[in-house]
């Protein structure tokens, strides 16, 4: 079908030229630069000599940072196992839902998902803050149930004490949640709607429950739709930075935190180059990995 | 054909129609509207503490509407938006136009390299850019607006591109070849069978792709964050500032308003293309990778 590069020529040099020019320029450059400073020091304040060292990862290996390499790794994790857990049966109902209801039920998922960032994290401050409708609701309850209880003859509670649910590791995840549900119900659905339902339709006929057909049936076949749905999840949550500097507390920074308080503040380059391309490689771990599985689930299957 | 399915009421397969998944449903959607919803609601609350409502007003609209920076940094999105668009959506169906049609030496390399922004973490993508725009390539201070904006155009164009490469790539995919040779027999040049064959079969998707690039420009804080300056400001950048200090109705109203036009784009998008097309468009994109 593709046609060699050769045989026609002026419109190769026409679609190749702006695309690459681009790349390299405003992108594949910058990284480079980026990746250069990583092993240079800081030599007056603007200055960055290239030295070749390796001090600065070195020194990102250091137990502090390493325990923030792991807190980020397990921050990710824990939202990409909540949204599978709460995607799953989403996807679910949308690949069985009738066809008018289902790109109605897909576009629900992506219009939160489509509205700014900034604006969900900030309605997320609102709900979760000390004084916000979380705690609103709770108190409300509390007094509630406690003029109920003087009313049966029992003593009242004691007094509300709002919880706190904002500026924590709880918000973060909470907030990363919610921000990357679409990216887990997406790739659920597109793996789920093509499965074969007449191997589902056999499982129940031959006596396996809905649970077991799901466990048994549903979730090996859609394995690689599981896996790409974790990897999407699993990467921008790795390298978050507005959630948790919004929603988060003094300790629940992640490597995105301390990359840019290394640009803006620490004015420390080389240091912060040295974060971002551990980040790049953690992320580029994280997608042969994937690769990998993939490609040895569709041997497997051959 | 399973028995369930003679039964007209409820099929084996029809998970909607079961309770403890609609109640899934239901407490899902709530998760995902419930604080944007009260977030409008309060926005026309008349209290400045914003928690209980104390009656409806409008004032806090007309503050945002008198707030100069405020409308600046929106007009900037804008248009930052729409230039990015613009040329995203250029080189995008270029890059599709030429991995889809052409066998080349280094394809896999380009193809690999054209994945990068997509995959990249935002904030190793914003500091490659602050440490470009620094020290390789300053932005020049001072420039007559929208030229002062070009260094986060620029950064926009390099994470949308991309995108908008891979929607038209899996447009072009479903295009028959026989059409093109057809129009070469009937005596059209190379650039014309592309203007007249070739561009009127990607238009679908060179729409989705816009729309696509639009909304990530828009949508954009952390790559924007490491690329503006004092005097550019864009709308989330803005947001942001005003969050950290506290939550004021204020915000809930400009908010608001940025709410009602994602989802009046969301409808226009509808309108033009079909409620299937718009919520498909984004499914094969995201499972790509």
């Amino acid at each position: 079908m593709e046609q060699s590069w050769k045989r026609a020529k002026a419109i190769f040099a026409t679609v190749l030229g702006p695309p690459l020019a681009w790349l390299l320029l405003f992108f594949l450059i910058p990284l480079a630069i980026v990746w250069v400073y990583s092993f240079g020091t800081n030599v007056g304040l603007t200055e960055i000599a290239f030295t070749g060292t390796f001090s600065n990862y070195a020194r990102a290996i250091e137990p502090l940072y390493v325990g923030i390499f792991l807190k980020s790794v397990g921050v990710a994790g824990l939202t990409t196992l909540l949204c599978l857990i709460v995607g799953f049966p989403v996807a679910l109902a949308i690949t069985f839902a009738p066809d008018r209801l289902k790109a109605w039920l897909i576009l629900l998922v992506m219009l939160p998902f489509w509205t700014n960032l900034l604006i969900r994290t900030y309605a997320l401050i609102a709900v979760l803050r000390t004084e916000g409708y979380v705690n609103l609701s709770l108190g409300w309850l509390w007094t509630h149930a406690s003029g109920l209880m003087t009313m049966v003859g029992l003593s009242p509670l004691t007094r509300f004490e709002p919880l706190e649910l904002l500026h924590n590791n709880f918000a973060v995840v909470f907030g990363l949640v919610y921000v990357h549900l679409p990216f887990m119900v997406l790739p659920l659905y597109s793996a789920l709607d093509r499965l074969d339902r007449s191997l589902l339709e056999a499982s129940l006929d031959l006596g396996a429950g809905h649970v077991r057909t799901m466990l048994m049936v549903v979730v090996p076949l859609a394995l690689p739709g599981i896996a790409s749905g974790i990897l999407i999840t699993f990467i921008p949550a790795l390298g978050a930075y507005l959630t948790p500097d919004l929603l988060g507390g003094p300790d629940s920074q992640m490597i995105a935190n301390i990359i840019e308080r290394q640009f803006k503040r620490a004015n420390d380059w080389p240091f912060g180059a040295a974060l971002s391309f551990l980040l790049m490689y953690m992320t580029f771990i994280a997608i042969a990995l994937q690769a990998m599985l993939a490609k040895r689930k569709t041997e497997a299957g051959s | 054909m399973s028995k369930g399915s003679l039964r007209s009421a409820s099929g084996p397969l029809e998970y909607l129609r079961r309770w403890p998944l609609q109640a899934w449903l239901v407490m899902v959607g709530l998760f995902l509207y419930a604080p944007l919803l009260t977030l409008m609601a309060f926005s026309f609350n008349d209290s400045k503490r914003n928690i209980v409502w104390k009656g409806f007003t409008l004032k806090y609209y007309d503050k945002v509407l008198h707030n100069d920076s405020l409308i600046a940094a929106f007009g900037n999105s804008l248009t930052i938006a729409a230039i990015s668009t613009l040329i995203s959506v250029i080189l995008g169906a270029m890059a599709a136009l030429l991995l889809w049609r052409f066998r080349f030496k280094g394809k896999a390399v380009l193809d690999g390299a054209m994945a990068l922004p997509i995959v990249v973490p935002e904030i190793c993508m914003g500091v490659a850019m602050l440490v470009f725009f620094a020290k390789i390539m300053p932005w020049p201070s001072g420039l007559p607006w929208p030229l002062n904006l070009g260094a986060i155009i620029i950064s926009h164009v390099s994470f949308s591109f991309p995108f908008v490469a891979v929607v038209v790539r899996a447009r072009l995919a479903s295009f028959n070849r026989e059409l093109e040779e057809a129009a070469k027999d009937l005596g059209a040049g190379e650039f014309m069978t592309i203007r007249d064959v070739l561009i009127p079969h990607m238009q679908p998707s060179l729409i989705a792709g816009a729309l696509l690039a639009f909304t990530l420009s828009l949508d954009d804080f952390v790559i924007t964050f490491f690329t503006s300056g004092p005097d550019t400001v864009t709308f989330p950048v803005k947001v942001y500032s005003m969050v950290r200090f506290s939550v004021t109705p204020e915000v809930n109203a400009a908010s608001t308003i940025l709410i009602v036009f994602t989802v009046l784009l969301t409808a226009l998008a509808i309108r033009l293309q079909g409620a299937a097309a718009v919520a498909g468009g984004h499914v094969p994109d995201a499972s790509s990778k």
